[in-house]
């Protein structure tokens, strides 16, 4: 039987105060000055800042248990799988994989993608084949398929966006057709914060059996991502953007079509035997990682999920949503800030311009005030061209900021409007 | 600290509001494109040349107040020089704004453009004032191709 003081703690457990300033003293470098100023880090789109137990974990693995991992018996390279491989059970958790070698470490978000069109793309795609994409994809998921359309006479088609920032699913579901070979489509656009309805997109695509590729860089930190209930064949992302070690990230690839596609690079790990005559690729996850990997950043990634998940991701898109509410509300009210990407489903990014300040010197005076943003086309110029824009300003958020953070933000933008008059 | 106002001098806000020979010169026989992938600014730089003489110069494209400023002054700075003479000028305006040479107390024949040696404090937005000037120079040594700051 609960007693009423039980009952009280779980009514707390359930809703407690979302503590920024404990969180913000996990972070060593939020404590920095820029400028003589401290410092305000409105750029987690571009890469998180990373908490003092992931930077630990880092150092102490090279402290302690540095080995070469899958290829000793000696006692500090089994300690090192060991570790590395716990890594991606615990991957494999966060995003809900039915299995841990469906979980393939790569450098980042780029190279899962760049793995897909060249192992699959190498496969199955061939002259007057088509491949999907969408107007708001970073380029690191429009380069690779373009580079795959060169060399096999296949067709680029993009998915066109309406001027809020969102996807025109009925352009989609008309351009489906069985040239279509897979479909590459981003969570959460960097550029526009836009949430794309990838659950129904990838419906759609395997309503005509066209596997579809999610381009989760920007999803994964946001909120829970869960393969198995989106039904997603393909899903990269990066570490770093997951307050984990830069030169880290992953592609999950369901098995079935994993275990189709032949190896991406060659080398050490990722064979079950070689000789001159003939080569046998080992099993999943190792036909794909050839090489020695970022062993410490792996672990590292691991420890960063852990720290993510005891806060809790729900809490997080939570907190993330008033911050960007406040920012739309109180840098949009600015006179001559116009924002870009104004979906009804956003994530955590403010991309806006202002009048005609360019927004590099946008990005140089908030910097003057120790408040870093990106300014630029983001990787992704096409987006830039789609809103007749050449540039503009990001300010992007991650559960470490506050609204005061923003209150400065906004003083900063106005200290641009001040100069340029 | 560097200070922003010294950046973003009046002098240079003016250009950036009102930049000069902003245009397409339809008397010039060089064309040329200039490009910093990093920003995304881009200008095409027009030139009237009489034998080794900049005739007359003009300039087209978008960029920030900077890269702006920076190539309208330009602009009306080499009007009328000879090319070798361009190339100084561009020599001792590079090594200005990467802070290799000190305008107050070196030599040089940088007359207004001067003012921009504030970029030196600002190392993100060198490439911003001299996109022009490489711009120029590839355009002097007649290469086709566009030039890129990177
Ligand atoms: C949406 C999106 N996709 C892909 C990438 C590329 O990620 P990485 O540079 O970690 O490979 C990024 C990073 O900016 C991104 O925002």
């Amino acid at each position: 039987m609960q007693t009423a003081q039980e009952t009280k703690l779980t009514i707390n457990d359930e809703s407690p105060k979302f503590d920024v300033e404990s969180i913000r003293r996990d972070f060593p470098i939020l404590g920095r000055e820029v400028h003589g100023r401290p410092l305000i880090y409105l750029d987690s789109a571009a890469t998180y800042q990373k908490p003092q137990v992931v930077i630990d974990a880092v150092s102490r693995y090279y402290a302690e248990d540095n080995a070469n991992i899958h290829r000793g018996v000696h006692y500090l390279s089994q300690l090192a799988t060991r570790e590395y491989e716990d890594a991606r059970v615990k991957i494999k958790r966060f995003i809900n994989a039915a299995e841990s070698h469906e979980i393939i470490f790569t450098r980042g978000t780029t190279e899962s993608i760049n793995l897909v069109s060249n192992s699959f793309g190498r496969k199955y795609i061939k002259e007057g084949d088509e491949i999907i994409i969408s107007a708001m994809e970073h380029h690191s998921n429009i380069v690779p398929w373009q580079m795959l359309c060169e060399q096999t006479g296949a067709r680029l088609r993009v998915i066109p966006i309406n001027d809020a920032g969102e996807l025109l699913i009925d352009e989609f579901i008309q351009m489906l057709n069985p040239r279509v070979k897979i479909v590459g489509v981003v969570h959460v656009s960097n550029a526009l914060g836009t949430i794309n309805p990838v659950k129904r997109i990838i419906e759609l695509a395997h309503s005509h059996d066209i596997p579809v590729l999610i381009d989760g860089a920007q999803a994964a930190p946001h909120f829970k991502v869960d393969v198995q209930d989106l039904d997603v064949d393909f899903y990269a992302f990066s570490g770093h953007k997951l307050c984990g070690p830069t030169g880290t990230g992953v592609l999950y690839g369901k098995t079935a079509i994993l275990n189709e596609m032949p190896p991406f690079m060659g080398g050490g790990d990722m064979i079950a035997s070689v000789s001159f005559e003939k080569t046998t690729y080992n099993t999943l996850p190792h036909k794909f990682e050839a090489g020695t990997p970022h062993i410490a950043g792996g672990i590292g990634l691991g420890v960063a999920i852990d720290y993510l998940t005891g806060i809790g991701l729900d809490r997080i898109a939570a907190y993330e949503n008033e911050l960007l509410e406040y920012a739309t509300e109180l840098i949009g009210a600015i006179p001559g800030v116009k924002i870009i990407g104004t979906a009804r489903e956003k994530a955590s990014v403010l991309s806006f311009t202002l009048d005609t300040v360019h927004p590099h010197d946008i990005g140089t005076i908030l910097d003057q005030e120790g408040i870093a943003v990106r300014a630029g086309h983001h990787c992704a110029q096409p987006v830039m061209k789609r809103f007749a824009v050449p540039a503009t300003a990001r300010a992007s958020f991650a559960f470490y900021n506050t609204k005061e953070e923003i209150d400065k933000l906004a003083e900063g933008v106005q200290k641009v409007t001040a100069i340029f008059g | 600290m560097s200070d922003i106002n010294e950046l973003y001098q009046q002098v240079i806000l003016d250009h950036n509001k009102k930049p000069r020979n902003f245009k397409v010169l339809d008397t010039a026989n060089r064309r040329q494109e200039g490009y910093n992938p990093l920003c995304g600014d881009q200008l095409v730089l027009y030139l009237e040349m009489d034998g080794d003489v900049i005739k007359d110069v003009s300039f087209q494209g978008q960029g920030c107040a900077i890269s702006k400023a920076s190539a309208s002054m330009m602009t009306a700075m080499v009007k009328g020089k000879t090319a070798a003479e361009a190339e100084v000028i561009f020599d001792e305006f590079h090594r200005m704004v990467k802070g290799e040479m000190d305008p107050a107390t070196e030599p040089h024949h940088l007359g207004r453009l001067t003012i921009l040696a504030g970029v030196r404090e600002f190392p993100a937005r060198v490439k911003c004032a001299s996109l022009s000037w490489h711009t120029l120079h590839a355009a002097l040594a007649g290469q086709d191709e566009p030039v890129s700051t990177e």
